[in-house]
């Protein structure tokens, strides 16, 4: 990607405000049910899965593997320049919550399945969007 | 089994407005040609027609040609009317219409699906029907941010992780893209009907890993009708009616493009389980199949899910492409597909399957019986099985 961030059209939710926001301190944070402590994603105004409202967002290690990606080739939005990475991350501590990404900081033709990745944030206005790098020797 | 409710309706009429690239003719034009044509096959007239459905229907930011303006336009007078996206995928306009029918609402639904795509496409995101407009959904909150604003992007994760694990290869796509081809050849409404080789398949440029530009579907204008009758009128259709065997609805997995809990399918295989529940008919009594195609990979999932072959062998199934074939063992989408004959957002599948089941289809598959209709990607999905005479 070119000089600055792309345009990325963020327009979060009620509930998930929290995941652009919330790398300010170089943490990932997904939200958590206080009460059955499962991970919720995407956030949600009540557990889908004990029905507790005690929810709220919580750091995580910011690390997973690459589940599957695509290499995104055509121009869809200006200033968002082509070829990138677009990745669904398995989170190490849910893999079956899967986080949308770019892969940064490598080749996009060096993404694989399977690839470890690490959390980092790119400034963008207002918000800390979360991308994701590989692991060395990961 | 009780006979499940959907074999009490019939598809009586068929028809297709003007399909073509840039028309520059409204949707609702387009639609009322389609009604028009639909209604006097079905031998009926506007006055017979007391029911309409139609996906997406208007409103939202992917709404569709209103069924409210058709109803108006026609001055149909009406004892049941629905048009909505959030249902069984793009045929749950057809399930919809069986059940009213069924149900005694109504007699004689005009079901339809009209696309302006070609003509209206500057401001579209590409295939798929994504876009970013206002009202954005959660779920696509977390997609859009990261420049994949198409479905291309997001059907394209699910195949690169099929190739993965199954070791399914861009060749193999590309026989589901050449079979779409060369059907197209011979339905004088297709929009791509020039030959295709592997290597011109293979040589085009990329649009989203591992889909390049022949593994989109091609946008266009162009709206497809089908009345949905009950089956006590069957005798009486002039052009024969095809019966509604069974319906395919489920939504078992999440209703989401990015976490369903498997990366290698779609919701395509809840409606094709739920499909097959309900009859005792079985893949192996299926004559053609018209599988959505609105990405190549699509079409395989779509085999995969109605049991054509067992999970991850789709790609040796369609490879070299003479399974697939009109004369082959599962005749697949031969009018051309959306690949090639034109994105009409599953209803193409629909009408080719009703034209095959009279006997009256451009590429005509041999002693043609039951067909199979699947419509959808990501999370919209829905099915139907349609059978010649009362099964």
């Amino acid at each position: 990607m070119s000089d600055g961030p792309p345009p990325r059209f963020i327009s979060p939710h009620a509930e998930g405000e929290f995941y652009w926001t919330a790398g300010a301190d170089g943490r990932l944070h997904l939200q958590r049910c206080g009460d059955c402590r499962r991970w919720i994603h995407p956030p949600g105004p009540v557990c889908p899965y004990c029905h507790s409202r005690a929810l709220a967002p919580e750091a995580v290690a910011g690390t997973g593997t690459v589940a599957t990606f695509t290499i995104n080739r055509k121009e869809w939005i200006p200033g968002f320049e082509p070829p990138y990475a677009f990745a669904l991350v398995e989170l190490d501590e849910d893999p079956t919550i899967r986080l949308g990404t770019n892969i940064v900081g490598c080749d996009v033709d060096a993404v694989r399945i399977g690839m470890r990745v690490e959390v980092e944030f790119e400034e963008n206005g207002e918000f800390f969007v979360p991308l994701f790098h590989p692991i060395e020797n990961g | 089994m009780n006979e499940p409710i959907e074999r009490q309706a019939v598809i009586s009429g068929a028809a297709q407005s003007e399909i073509g690239r840039r028309l520059y003719r409204t949707g609702l034009d387009l639609t009322i040609e389609a009604s028009l044509r639909a209604i006097e096959d079905a031998g009926l007239t506007v006055d017979d027609i007391d029911g309409i459905s139609t996906y997406p229907g208007s409103g939202g930011p992917f709404g569709g040609i209103s069924g409210a303006e058709l109803h108006d336009a026609l001055r149909f007078s009406l004892n049941w009317r629905d048009g909505a996206l959030e249902t069984s995928g793009q045929l749950g306009a057809v399930h919809k219409a069986v059940l009213a029918v069924a149900a005694g609402l109504a007699r004689h639904v005009l079901v339809f699906r009209t696309v302006v795509e070609g003509s209206g496409g500057a401001v579209r995101a590409g295939g798929g029907g994504g876009g970013m407009g206002g009202g954005m959904p959660p779920a696509f909150q977390y997609l859009i941010p990261y420049g994949v604003t198409s479905a291309a992007n997001w059907i394209a994760c699910y195949a690169q992780r099929h190739m993965h694990d199954y070791g399914t290869t861009r060749e193999q796509l590309g026989a589901i893209a050449i079979n779409a081809r060369t059907n197209a050849a011979s339905n004088p409404q297709a929009i791509y009907t020039d030959p295709m080789t592997m290597d011109d398949y293979l040589g085009i440029r990329m649009i989203s890993d591992p889909f390049g530009l022949y593994d989109c579907d091609v946008p266009c204008d162009g709206s497809t009708v089908v009345i949905v009758s009950h089956r006590d009128y069957a005798p009486d259709a002039p052009n024969g009616a095809v019966h509604v065997n069974a319906m395919g609805t489920a939504l078992r997995g999440r209703p989401s493009w990015d976490q369903f809990d498997d990366l290698t399918t779609m919701a395509m295989r809840d409606s094709a389980a739920s499909m097959w529940e309900r009859t005792e008919l079985t893949a192996a009594d299926v004559d053609t199949a018209q599988l959505y195609d609105g990405f190549s990979w699509l079409a395989m999932a779509w085999i995969e899910a109605l049991g054509f072959c067992g999970k991850g062998e789709g790609g040796p199934f369609v490879e070299g492409g003479s399974r697939i074939a009109p004369d082959g063992e599962l005749p697949l989408n031969t009018w051309g597909g959306q690949l090639s004959g034109g994105r009409l957002h599953g209803f193409g599948f629909l009408h080719e399957g009703v034209m095959q089941l009279r006997g009256t289809a451009n590429v005509q598959v041999a002693d043609c019986e039951v067909a199979a209709v699947g419509a959808g990607g990501g999370p919209e999905s829905g099915c139907l099985l349609l059978t010649k005479e009362i099964r």
